[in-house]
């Protein structure tokens, strides 16, 4: 049985953190060498808590699916990274990115975690110019900002649009240097399959060698999981081919509570899906939003080249949906009206899943020259992709599953309920409650792995006597037994459909009934397929190769596999919540003019689901009190 | 479209390897490259023939696992961009295309078009790096750092690590790489403090993989996804000359005195 206790400090939110770093426990420095800590994930959470953990001087061992440490996925992230440095001196400070970012939350996320990271904010900027990050500077030499993600100061930090390659890089670099130090051994292409827990406690994962085919067991005196999202359960979305599910999932199946899986944010300006083996949707930069303007012919099914659409045969739906904020309308919002006049039969281009973000009117008004040096990138690589020139006629762009506000619950310490399991980064669910605002998860994922984990997880070691076990305890071998059975029973599948045929059928599945809106009819029929197409999987999966060798079907069958047993638990979560919030849309709680409508009596708490084998899962709430901030409706109209 | 593919397969390190023909049938010019090849793979495995191993990851340019040699050229035929970012109505409809994976002593084969990357890392970790610790660092705008000098920072610091430019140097070096590495510190003031040393140490670490040396013929850069330019090598090759000729080492050989304080 599960419990939920978040262990926030009480008193006054500014010195929380403060006080409750001194009132935890430190391990002496001698004490440290002798302490091994398992890392599972590279990327910003995963290496900033690799290379500060062996910094402190404890052996790391550090985990990566990838051959490189470095191409973890925060490399794809473009835009930027807050902070509340108020370089700018436009107002802004803690107070406000704290505001901002549990406001765009919708008041689903605990305020002292989002104010901690407010906090911590600045110094990650500093550490990043440290280790040679190169930030966007101004000819006098300061670091530049930009305005980013609908808020009304500049706070982003940038470089160029590959902000999550330097800030990678930048952890990576960090994570080089002690793993020539000695304290970090690194384990690339190696996956992590299950996770050991001896008598309640986190204590090993079981990992498969990518190269070698070997089942191994690695054990430590507590474990960290920073492995990201899971948007790849919608089959199509803007993370990388190889994110997955299975080491948080694996996780929950061992006893970590899950929370609020059902948030997951779609982001609203990616190149529309084209044909049936598109296996990736490619963002473009939201920015296009400050200067394009969101349209559809008025008339249904109308296959008109845009060009000879006259302009009051046009609807500009988000003008005249939200006419203040217009094309700049907050993530969610401009995502849900997109798909809603595509629902409608007015998309455009391939199926009807699109809509054109028109740039003419701004070519018009700032000349080509401005709009070409500004974009002129994007511009490119839309054609590239799509073969059209979006100077001559408009771009097309479609909704795209992005990013996962949902993810393992942890307290206030990073830690999830086991006991020397700590979870960081996109992995767990803390800091964006039921939606993200834009340049927010790198600055969540350096401030979980260079400056809240390396504390908190310091007074767990300080306050738990542990006993070293091999990989010979019963235990240990268990979990092992179990890791080879299941890929043995993969190896065997020798049916009629490939792995990624099961994902896209489950992708869509899910980006239909449980995507951008939902409903209980809807999430109900999804929990009735979603088990006969696992049956169907085991039945019918082909799995080739062997087990010795590099095999990436095998790793692919895996992953699809625990996205077919996990794609219930977000059905669950999504049913459960019976409100509108954020990302999670409930067509039952709208307004007569579509906007969403949030159950704060009902449903202000965070919903963490437990694992019980063979049976629904268990709901647990931990409800979210606002002491400081009083919440208050989003109005964009 | 329909494309005759020649593509290279092994089964292991152990295994010498060959070419083999297969046939791309109903290929839409709207697929990249890399879904091209899942086509392909889908229709090997309902064979019941193991598909073709390659590497990917972002399929959007940056997280350098794309590790193809396309008709003889790393990326294949474009300039400035990875093999994901290939689409296929850059091809012909009815052409033969040749896929081999990186070649270099460095880059060993693990299976067909999938290689061992792990010397750049090694390289990386001899020295790529400014050893500061987590905390205390001074505010970021301590350093002023102009605009034109971040900049080209920024271009140096781009390189996605991918080892095109290695795959595309008869001598297979990794000069372009090193020197985008060195270049992207040595030119910050934050880099300042171990320059010598972390050019040295990159470069006996390049040597030690057992890459080639540079004989200005600038493939590298021809083929490089992120466009680096070869002016970053002769940065190096300053960077490079001052750490060894200006800068061999300390005045004094290690002091005897018991009250000097580092010992």
């Amino acid at each position: 049985m599960i419990t939920l206790d978040s262990k926030v400090p009480s008193g006054p939110l500014d010195s929380k953190w403060d006080r409750h770093r001194f009132s935890e426990k430190l391990v002496s420095p001698s004490n440290k060498q002798s302490i091994g800590i398992i890392v599972v994930g590279t990327g910003l959470a995963g290496a900033s808590a690799a290379s500060t953990l062996g910094q402190l001087g404890y052996h790391v061992e550090c985990f990566c699916f990838q051959d490189s440490p470095r191409r973890a996925h925060s490399i794809a992230a473009q835009g930027g990274i807050n902070a509340a440095k108020n370089y700018q001196d436009d107002g802004d400070s803690t107070e406000r990115l704290f505001y901002d970012t549990i406001k765009g939350g919708d008041f689903r996320s605990r305020e002292a975690n989002v104010y901690r990271l407010a906090q911590v904010s600045t110094q990650i900027i500093d550490q990043c110019v440290a280790l040679g990050v190169p930030f966007a500077r101004e000819y006098g030499g300061q670091l530049a900002n930009r305005s980013f993600g609908g808020v009304q100061v500049s706070r982003t930090f940038y470089c160029r649009g590959q902000t999550g390659q330097q800030l990678l890089l930048g952890a990576y670099s960090a994570l080089c240097w002690q793993i020539e130090r000695g304290q970090v051994r690194i384990h690339p292409r190696t996956e992590m399959l299950d996770l050991i827990v001896v008598d309640g406690h986190a204590r090993g994962i079981v990992v498969r060698d990518l190269v070698t085919g070997e089942i191994r067991s690695h054990t430590a005196q507590a474990v960290v999981l920073a492995t990201g999202g899971y948007s790849n359960i919608f089959y199509l979305s803007t993370n990388a081919s190889g994110s997955n599910v299975t080491a948080t999932y694996r996780a929950w199946k061992q006893g970590a509570a899950f929370a609020n899986p059902c948030f997951t944010q779609i982001h609203p300006t990616a190149i529309p899906p084209s044909e049936a083996y598109q296996a990736k949707l490619t963002l473009m930069s939201e920015s296009l939003r400050n200067d394009g303007r969101l349209w559809v012919p008025k008339q249904k099914g109308d296959v008109r080249p845009p060009d000879e659409i006259p302009e009051e045969e046009r609807d500009y739906f988000l003008e005249r949906r939200y006419p203040r904020f217009g094309n700049l309308a907050p993530r969610d919002l401009a995502s849900r009206a997109v798909k809603h006049i595509c629902d409608e039969g007015c998309g455009v281009g391939p199926g009807g899943y699109g809509v054109y973000l028109d740039l003419s009117d701004a070519i018009g008004k700032q000349g080509l020259e401005v709009i070409q040096e500004r974009y002129g990138n994007l511009f490119d690589m839309y054609q590239r992709i799509t073969g059209e020139n979006a100077y001559q006629t408009p771009m097309r762009i479609y909704p795209a599953p992005h990013y996962t506000m949902g993810g393992l619950w942890v307290d206030y310490n990073l830690m999830s309920t086991i006991p020397g399991l700590f979870v960081i980064g996109e992995a767990n669910f803390a800091d964006h409650g039921a939606n993200r605002l834009g340049a927010s998860s790198l600055m969540q994922g350096l401030a979980d792995g260079y400056f809240i984990l390396p504390y908190t997880i310091g007074h767990y070691l300080a306050t738990t006597k542990s006993s070293p076990i091999g990989p010979n305890h019963p235990d240990v071998r268990a979990v092992k037994e179990r890791v080879n059975d299941r890929v043995g029973r993969l190896l065997r599948g020798r049916g009629r459909q490939t792995a990624a045929s099961f994902h896209r059928t489950l992708g869509h599945l899910m980006w239909d009934l449980c995507g951008m809106a939902r409903h209980e009819a809807g999430l109900k029929q999804a929990l009735e397929r979603i088990p006969a197409l696992r049956e169907e999987f085991w039945h019918d999966v082909a799995v080739l190769g062997s087990r010795e060798t590099l095999n990436q079907e095998l790793e692919y069958a895996g992953r699809v596999a625990d996205f077919l047993e996990f794609a219930e638990l977000l059905c669950h979560d999504a049913l459960h919540r019976e409100e509108s919030c954020g990302a999670h849309f409930r067509e039952e709680h709208q307004t007569a003019l579509g906007e969403p409508v949030r159950d704060d009596a009902g449903f202000s708490h965070v919903a963490a689901w437990e694992y019980v084998p063979n049976s629904p899962p268990v709901l647990h709430k931990e409800p979210l009190l606002f002491e400081f901030v009083k919440p208050s409706t989003r109005t964009y109209q | 479209m329909k494309f005759t593919l020649n593509i290279w397969r092994q089964a292991g390190p152990a295994d010498k390897g060959r070419l083999v023909t297969y046939q791309a049938k109903d290929i839409s010019p709207a697929m990249s490259f890399l879904e091209m090849l899942d086509v392909v793979n889908h229709e090997l495995t309902l064979k019941g023939e193991e598909p073709v191993a390659f590497e990917y990851d972002c399929r959007e340019g940056i997280c350098g696992s794309c590790s193809l040699v396309i008709d003889g050229i790393p990326h294949g035929p474009d300039r400035g961009i990875t093999a994901c970012q290939l689409y296929m109505r850059r091809f012909t409809d009815g052409a033969t295309i040749t896929i081999e994976p990186w070649r270099a002593k460095a880059f060993p084969i693990i299976r067909d078009l999938v290689v061992d990357r792990s010397a750049f890392d090694r390289i990386m970790q001899a020295g790529g790096y400014i050893s500061v610790n987590t905390g205390g660092a001074v505010d970021g705008n301590v350093f002023l750092i102009g605009k034109d000098q971040a900049e080209t920072a920024m271009d140096a610091a781009s390189c996605i690590s991918c080892g095109a430019c290695v795959a595309a140097c008869k001598n297979a070096s990794a000069t372009l790489f090193v020197a985008a590495k060195v270049s992207h510190l040595a030119l910050l003031p934050q880099g300042d403090p171990e320059r010598t040393k972390r050019a040295k140490a990159m470069v006996a670490a390049m040597d030690r993989e057992g890459f080639g040396s540079c004989s200005n013929q600038y493939e590298c850069e021809a083929v490089c996804p992120k466009s680096i330019s070869v002016r970053f090598i002769a940065k190096l090759n300053r960077e490079f000359l001052h750490a060894t000729i200006a800068e061999p080492g300390p005045f004094t050989e290690a002091p005897a005195d018991p009250h000097d304080e580092s010992h």
